[in-house]
């Protein structure tokens, strides 16, 4: 009997690691940590050219209430949970994922083709099968904003594969 | 008061006419796409606004920003869905009441309290924002470092959701501000040896991510999430039947709404609620709230648009954005120049009055269109996500691209996007970021010159007495919520 009891314990006290409100908390102040470690390696002002405070002293101050409220929202969730969240579907993955593709190819081949490729995978992804209107979403509609951009504006994109032959 | 009458000049200026309409138009047309708004609009035509002139500019920020808050109420009546945030008190009742084959009723009510909430809210502009500016010449670097404080813990007491969270979110807001040099000595602080962080995180990426790419991360869960739509035949005028049942709720949410405007938090989302709520308590109906009541629906639409009237008070008067929308109405008036503050009503009265004049306007074009095209707007919500927010997300990588031309702002947009996502997800309210980075700088620059001013000595603050009343306001703040939640547990 008490082994049941200490079983169920354990899967209590275990599941409270799984719980989101533990899991955001502690991502939370796990990056403030490690930011409030960078901030100790921030250039310090010497005395003598000092006026008010150091440049580092304000956001460290920001991290630590950051972490204290964090602490303070996750021993309140203890009393009322958070509630609990649907698992996210495939489709937000691949939007995700989307954006992986985009910065890769704006980066390394070219801006617009970015823009077109995950214009297309999106509406592909979310449900879209008829090619004219995939073709209008990826390649015409981010054309007709590409001009746009580049005339009234005079914004000039950064070279890439597509881009230089507009620019010639 | 000798300016009033430049309030009428936008009246003879076509240009400004112009602006003025298609301003109204594009922000009907977000407010009624669930997702969008004014807030997302506004900062994606930011980049536009540079081929206007300033005045022009702030017209069309501000005529967005009216027409967007009453066009979430056509989505919210016909589809059950806020397009707004600030909309979402109005399904409670106008979905009910279209489903009983009301809808024009529902619409027209609606349309008429918005535009009376509107005005009323652009008169206390008219005379609150001049006496504040007057106040704040007794400023110095420590009153409105404590008049920032306050105005971010009001966040803590008025903003939607948690009220530790919000402040989590206010302080990630400011941290994103301190990103780059430091303005009094040069030093680096978070740029990781990337130059492009040296000049710091700018707003667009910040405000774009969080809203639009994080909204598109939204709707990439709900794709199969299917509509129930009530048709709309005309919007009708309301009866006097119903003008009887209402104009005391009219007038009470205009007030509530132009108050809580004023202070820094999400502006008409929190504004609407209230109004609601207080609707149904004065009601002699209230059982009716739910079903379908028209008062339900003019308490909170009129106190909805009398919070941007409201939220313009501070942002013009101090500097301080009053809402999101708000903020980058702000982020334009820099980007164009402008500083707002007590100089600017004494050195550029026909600016200031100008935009008062056009927000008039904007509330009068918006009851036309609204009243003669909602019927139109509803069908923009046929578009289906899966065209819609490719689109988007195109306009809104080139137009955070456009304003430095970098592509890390890009990246930034993307990041912030994802790292909203996650916040809404998990009960964390995006706009006290929005609001804590604007005031960031604000926060951090008058608290290290009050320091410089003061030798030191932190004491001092208290001993200046509008910093004080400030600081006692906002412990007052801090303490409200737990003072609710005290009242609530004595209730149960």
């Amino acid at each position: 009997m008490n082994d049941v009891h200490n079983e169920k314990g354990t899967n209590k006290s275990l599941s409270l690691f799984f719980k989101s409100s533990f899991i955001v908390s502690a991502l939370i102040i796990l990056i403030s940590s490690i930011l409030l470690y960078f901030t100790f390696t921030f250039d310090i002002v010497p005395p003598i050219l000092n006026r008010g405070i150091q440049p580092a002293t304000f956001p460290k101050a920001l991290l630590i209430l950051i972490i204290a409220l964090t602490l303070l929202t996750y021993f309140i969730s203890l009393k009322n949970p958070w509630k609990n969240e649907k698992k996210l579907p495939n489709s937000f993955y691949i939007t995700l994922l989307s954006f992986v593709v985009f910065i890769t190819v704006s980066k390394f081949l070219d801006f617009f083709l970015g823009i077109a490729l995950i214009s297309i995978i999106v509406s592909y992804f979310w449900g879209e099968r008829r090619v004219a209107y995939l073709i209008i979403v990826s390649i015409i509609f981010p054309l007709i904003v590409f001009v746009f951009f580049e005339t009234i504006l005079g914004l000039r994109f950064p070279p890439g594969i597509i881009t230089n032959l507009y620019y010639g | 008061m000798e300016n009033l009458g430049l309030i009428f000049a936008p009246l003879f200026s076509y240009k400004l006419l112009i602006v003025l309409f298609f301003g109204t138009i594009f922000g009907l047309i977000l407010g009624v796409l669930p997702g969008l708004g004014p807030t997302t609009g506004g900062a994606l035509i930011l980049p536009f606004t540079m081929t206007l002139d300033p005045l022009s500019a702030i017209v069309l920020l501000t005529a967005i920003y009216c027409a967007g808050t009453y066009g979430g109420a056509i989505t919210a009546i016909l589809i059950n869905t806020p397009g707004t945030p600030a909309a979402a008190a109005t399904c409670l009742d106008g979905y009910p009441l279209a489903q009983k084959g009301e809808a024009g009723r529902a619409l027209g009510m609606a349309t008429v309290s918005s535009v009376i909430g509107g005005i009323a809210s652009v008169i206390v502009l008219i005379f609150f924002a001049p006496l504040l500016a007057n106040l704040a010449y007794e400023f110095g670097q420590p009153e409105y470092f404590a008049l920032a404080i306050f105005g971010l813990t009001m966040l803590a007491s008025i903003g939607e959701g948690s009220p530790i969270k919000n402040l989590i979110a206010g302080a990630f807001g400011i941290l994103i501000s301190t990103v780059g040099k430091d303005f009094m000595t040069s030093i680096d602080r978070f740029t990781f040896g990337i130059n492009e962080l040296t000049e710091g995180i700018g707003f667009i990426p910040v405000v774009v991510g969080l809203f639009a790419i994080s909204e598109m991360l939204t709707q990439s869960t709900l794709i199969n999430q299917i509509f129930n739509r009530v048709a709309l035949k005309a919007v009708k005028l309301p009866s006097i039947d119903d003008y009887k049942k209402t104009w005391k709720t009219i007038i009470r949410s205009s007030g509530i709404g132009s108050f809580i405007g004023v202070l820094p938090a999400e502006g008409g989302t929190v504004a609407s609620l209230i109004g609601y709520a207080e609707a149904k308590r004065w009601s002699k109906k209230p059982e009716d709230f739910g079903k379908g009541s028209i008062e339900g629906i003019a308490g909170a639409e009129a106190a909805n648009n009398a919070a941007t009237g409201g939220a313009m008070v501070p942002t013009l008067a101090l500097g301080i954005p009053g809402s999101a929308t708000t903020a980058v109405i702000l982020t334009g008036l820099i980007i164009h120049g402008v500083r707002p503050g007590p100089d600017l009503f004494r050195e550029q009265p026909e600016f200031l009055y100008g935009i008062f004049g056009s927000m008039l306007i904007a509330n009068i074009l918006f009851f036309v269109l609204g009243f003669f095209g909602a019927k139109i707007f509803a069908r923009i919500t046929l578009v289906p996500n899966k065209l819609l927010w490719p689109m988007i997300f195109a306009v809104s990588v080139c137009g955070t691209y456009s304003l430095n031309q970098s592509i890390i702002d890009v990246w930034l947009m993307l990041l912030f996007g994802v790292i909203g996502f996650f916040m809404r997800r998990y009960g964390f309210s995006v706009v006290p970021v929005i609001i804590g980075l604007i005031l960031g700088e604000l926060v951090e620059g008058t608290l290290r010159q009050s320091l410089v001013i003061f030798d030191g000595n932190w004491l001092m603050f208290l001993q200046r007495p509008i910093a004080l009343t400030f600081f006692v306001l906002s412990l007052i703040a801090l303490s409200f919520p737990l003072i609710k939640r005290k009242k609530k547990n004595d209730k149960v």
